[in-house]
């Protein structure tokens, strides 16, 4: 015989309880399935980032310049560890493009007239490259050419050196330095009026004045070089000429969006897998306590027969590491492609170049660990209760457990219930362990529902409060270099403009002992009306007048509290230091933020009255007509218009959140059916005999479905409320996970979160109550009694 | 054929065991200082009515549990000194079980549930000669639930005796089938103790299945209350009741 009898016996049980086993591989293949999609996306996305960087030689360092001679390129070049230093002209413009009424603004970034250039390079998705010394050609980001819905050989217009330019699209391509294309100061990309542009060097130098000179530039480090190191003495060679301070990846912030975006998943990624091998050990456990119970009597023929305890222990873990196998041949595959959709999905949002889709064998090896972990705890308590289990003990009948009075007799009014309810309450009362860990396990059904609904609420809260509580104007428009404020009068007389607000941004550095951040430095009117200084829980603050107001976090960062005095060293103009007080904080939820009095400011700026943006009321009736001046007038470099953000916001990350909440309820879903009907089938076997009993003696089918259905109910009923608090748990440490300096999410969940999560939970059980009641009506009274349990 | 007599080797030997059981907030003593000899060979009958203390008795001897106080000697072995990884030993090597109900494993074969002993036996038969022994050579392939009571108690049966057991203990192997079933399934055991000359033990609250045995133990509220031995064994297909 080649499968031992032992064996055999394992498969046709299971095969015996197929119904049982299939729920809790799916269950289990979900958790594999996750495990597997997140590892896979997380490793091909760092896979990909990095093949696009090194192939496409991403630089290391980066920095702004306000106008340094070429010579100067020469000097860094031979700073110790630097491979490779670049030079280019970087200029922000304003656009108009066609079909675009509103303005939109762009970045036009030199290449060579002649080569490539060496780092940062770009892949030409599209079309061809520029023309030697052609000053009307462009290479435009795809990212803006797809969300315009233009092709290679269309035109569009820039505000260059003041005059309107009409530039063509000669190619479309890819940066690994653009993955994320985001406007200077928004949240989201909103790449139909953000876009980036390639020109030849020659062409721009002319136009902005540049000519034997640059104003940004770009180094590849050699291995094992130090950075700090590096950035210090660009930082000395740059300053004379207007340097604005250089940065690694770090602070490179379309890096900073993709990296962020990588490290959500890497804590998101195990989250839920845990979820599901919790529930699927949950299940195993009920299944594998109630198999053993029911075949006390064989475990005591094997046991009389000398098969040893190990031996016994051992066919029931085959067993359970069967199902898990069953669980990995789903999960792999299923999270294998789920990966592969999700990576790509990735890939194409982030234009990728490159796609390289990993599942490294690590993560099939840890997948295949998890799922027999899971397996063997859910089964090792009532198998090691079968291993104790006395052979002379077992040959008997199970004594039948201590009932004793429930609590609605303790409470005195067990006399008003009825009979069949007590017997529900004295069920469960009776094993409350298994009452509780099926109750957690509906509860963690509830609890994935109000977490996949949380970001939702959370993401709403913070788009409220962001666009309606701190950015109160409709346009914020930015100066390409900082102007009178007289500026101002000029907007104002603009068409529709009902209300002009000043504010002055400085690029800074602020230093707390050896910590030390690049923040941009917003001087605000006290008595500003457009823009709020308002906390995640809706609190305004009012700036102070004098010292920084910062986001929490960026106290956090810099390890400061509201009273300490930190260095703020100005990165442009005649780069003034100053030690100034931080004097409140703002728990904010976008980036680091520093606010200051617009007038203290501009004193520490040693400057007269100049702004370099300013916020916007705009009468909607007249938005055309405003957005046709402000496409023309040569100073402005970006227009933003908040209305344009809350839609690319809705376009794009509310679509994936909407497939992300689709996917929740689905495995919301699974869990909560397969825990009840799990729980009902088995409390279905367990106890036929005792509800044929009562059929006999004569209750209705009614009455005893709702001895069965009863259980179920209470469980789920008793579930939500658990399930509610450990969703809200988790949220709360979500909340803490993600807090990043780019994003905080705000701890709100709604009460339609709650009240829907509630609801699905209670419509699966429902279901599957039903389909177990099913087969209540097909119970046959004279087989059940007569057989032996 | 040799009548068993006191220079015969001795197999068991209890001395004063007594057994109580919690059973809930309950202590039942099921034995109460119980002294007995079986030998090499004999077919014993233990008889008593239910809760006399017999199952207990017969469990202790094969290994399935272990008395109150008192000692069991196993030829020399000393039983009662035996943990647990020694009682599974001593199963495995020495004793086949035959229970009231069978314990057939369902999801098994008539073939298989034997094969299951024979997977770990030193010396077996092959399962098809054990179930031969039985009569039931023609339905190897049937599952438990497509075999009548008297034909799952012979496969029990065949189970039981493929190790070549020393002992072959049976707790009222008739208790659960009719007459005509409960014979055939008397004639197999008698059948193996007379050819394979294997100890038996058989437990039953029927007087008449008594008269197969050499020697009957009657047992009463956990003790011996008598032993008598026959000189003249009558074969099973005699049995009426």
């Amino acid at each position: 015989m080649l499968i031992p009898p032992l064996d055999r016996k394992m498969f046709r049980d299971l095969w015996h309880m197929r119904g049982l086993a299939a729920a809790i591989s799916v269950v289990m293949g979900c958790g594999i399935a996750l495990f597997i999609l997140s590892r896979s996306m997380l490793h091909s996305l760092e896979l990909t980032q990095q093949t696009y960087y090194d192939r496409y030689n991403f630089a290391d360092v980066f920095a702004s310049i306000k106008r340094a001679p070429d010579e100067l390129i020469n000097r860094i070049s031979k700073i110790p560890g630097v491979a490779i230093a670049e030079r280019r002209i970087v200029v922000p413009v304003n656009l108009s493009v066609p079909g675009l009424d509103e303005p939109a603004s762009g970045r036009l970034i030199s290449v060579p007239d002649v080569g490539r250039p060496r780092l940062d390079q770009l892949y030409l998705r599209r079309g061809r490259w520029l023309t030697p010394r052609s000053d009307d050609e462009a290479l435009a980001s795809e990212a803006f050419v797809d969300a315009n819905q233009l092709e290679v050989g269309d035109t569009f217009s820039a505000v260059i050196n003041g005059r309107m330019k009409e530039l063509q699209i000669v190619g479309v391509v890819l940066s690994p330095e653009y993955i994320y294309e985001i406007k200077p100061g928004g949240i989201v990309p909103d790449n139909r009026h953000f876009g980036v542009f390639w020109m030849n060097e020659e062409a721009l130098s002319l136009a902005f004045d540049m000519d034997g000179a640059f104003n940004d530039l770009a180094i590849k480090l050699m291995r094992g070089a130090n950075v700090e190191n590096v950035i210090q003495r660009v930082d000395y060679l740059i300053e004379p000429y207007g340097g604005l301070g250089a940065f690694d990846r770090r602070d490179q912030l379309s890096h900073q969006f993709v990296d962020n975006e990588i490290e959500q998943n890497r804590n998101m990624g195990l989250f839920a897998p845990s979820i599901f091998l919790g529930v699927s050990a949950f299940l195993i456990n009920v299944v594998m306590s109630r198999t053993i119970n029911s075949q006390r009597e064989q475990i005591a023929a094997l046991k009389a027969f000398g098969y040893s305890n190990l031996e016994v222990g051992w066919h029931y873990i085959k067993g359970v590491l069967l199902i898990a196998a069953i669980a990995l041949a789903i999960g792999i595959p299923a999270g294998a492609w789920f990966g592969w959709l999700v990576t790509r999905m990735y890939a194409r949002l982030f234009h990728f170049p490159v796609f390289l889709f990993r599942i490294y064998p690590s993560v099939l090896v840890a997948a295949a660990g998890v799922a027999a972990s899971a397996a063997i705890l859910g089964a090792i308590g009532s198998v090691s209760r079968a291993v104790r289990l006395p052979p002379a003990e077992a040959m008997r009948p199970e004594p039948p457990s201590g009932f004793g009075p429930t609590i609605l007799e303790r409470m005195g009014i067990g006399r008003f219930v009825p009979p069949i309810a007590l017997m529900v309450v004295r069920q469960l009362e009776r094993h409350p362990i298994k009452t509780g860990l099926s109750t957690l396990a509906i509860s963690l059904a509830v609890a994935v529902l109000v977490i996949g609904n949380f970001f939702q609420d959370s993401i709403d809260y913070m788009m409220n409060a962001q666009f309606h509580w701190v950015q109160r104007f409709d346009v914020s428009v930015a100066t390409t270099d900082p102007v009178s404020d007289r500026a101002m009068y000029e907007l104002a007389s603009m068409p529709g403009v009902m209300r002009c607000e000043p504010t002055r941004t400085v690029s800074a550095r602020v230093r707390a002992g050896a910590r030390d951040r690049r923040v941009g430095i917003r001087g605000i009117e006290p008595q500003s009306t457009l823009y709020g200084l308002v906390d995640m829980d809706g609190r305004e603050t009012p700036l102070p007048p004098h010292g920084l107001l910062i986001s929490k976090k960026l106290a956090e960062v810099l390890d400061v509290n509201v009273g300490d005095w930190v260095e703020m060293e100005v990165l442009t103009d005649k780069r003034p230091k100053r030690r100034v007080m931080i004097a409140a904080t703002l728990k904010d939820f976008v980036g680091l933020a520093a606010y200051m009095d617009l007038e203290e400011l501009r004193r520490i700026m040693l400057e007269g009255q100049v702004v370099n943006g300013v916020n916007l009321e705009v009468d909607p009736a007249y938005q055309d007509a405003l957005y046709r001046e402000l496409k023309e007038t040569p100073a402005i470099s970006t227009v933003m218009v908040k209305q344009h953000s809350i839609d690319s916001f809705n376009d794009t990350i509310a679509k994936n959140l909407g497939v992300m909440k689709r996917i929740n309820l689905i495995f919301a879903c699974i869990i909560a059916a397969g825990v009840v009907y799990n729980s009902a089938r088995i409390s279905l076997s367990e106890r036929s005999r005792e509800l044929a009993t009562l059929r006999v003696i004569g209750f209705t089918r009614q009455e005893i479905s709702s001895i069965l259905l009863g259980e179920l109910a209470i469980v789920t009923l008793l579930a939500i409320p658990v399930g509610l608090g450990l969703g809200t748990f988790f949220a709360w440490w979500m909340c803490t996970a993600f807090d990043q300096e780019l994003f905080r999410f705000p701890m709100v969940v709604s009460n339609r979160t709650y009240a829907w999560a509630s609801l699905v939970v209670i419509a699966a059980s429902a279901v599957s109550g039903l389909l177990v009641r099913r087969s209540l009506d097909h119970l046959d009274l004279v087989a059940v009694l007569k057989s032996r349990e | 054929m040799a009548i068993t007599a006191p220079s015969v080797e001795t197999v068991f030997t209890a001395r004063q065991i007594t057994k109580t059981y919690h059973m809930g907030e309950v202590d039942v003593q099921a034995l109460r200082g119980v002294d007995l000899e079986l030998y090499a060979g004999e077919f014993v009958v233990l008889l008593g009515p239910s809760g006399s203390g017999k199952s207990t008795l017969l469990n202790i001897l094969g290994g399935l549990d272990v008395p109150s106080s008192g000692e069991v000697f196993y030829r020399d072995r000393q039983l009662t000194e035996f943990d647990d990884a020694a009682l599974t030993r001593y199963r495995r090597e020495h004793v086949g079980f035959v229970f009231q109900f069978y314990n057939l494993i369902p999801s098994l074969t008539a073939r298989e549930n034997v094969s299951l002993i024979t997977e770990i036996a030193r010396d077996p038969m092959k399962p098809v000669e054990a179930l031969g022994l039985v009569g039931l050579g023609k339905r190897l392939d049937h599952f438990p639930a497509q075999m009548s009571g008297g034909e799952q108690q012979r496969v029990a049966i065949a189970r039981a005796v493929a190790k070549r057991p020393d002992v072959l203990l049976c707790d009222e192997p008739t208790g659960a089938l009719d007459v005509h079933t409960g014979i055939l399934v008397l004639e197999a055991i008698q059948k193996i103790n007379a050819e394979l000359k294997t100890t038996t033990v058989v437990i039953t609250h029927n007087a008449v299945i008594a008269e197969m045995a050499d020697r009957v133990i009657h047992l009463s509220g956990g003790e011996i209350t008598g032993v008598e031995t026959h000189s003249r064994k009558r074969p099973a297909s005699e049995l009426n009741w």
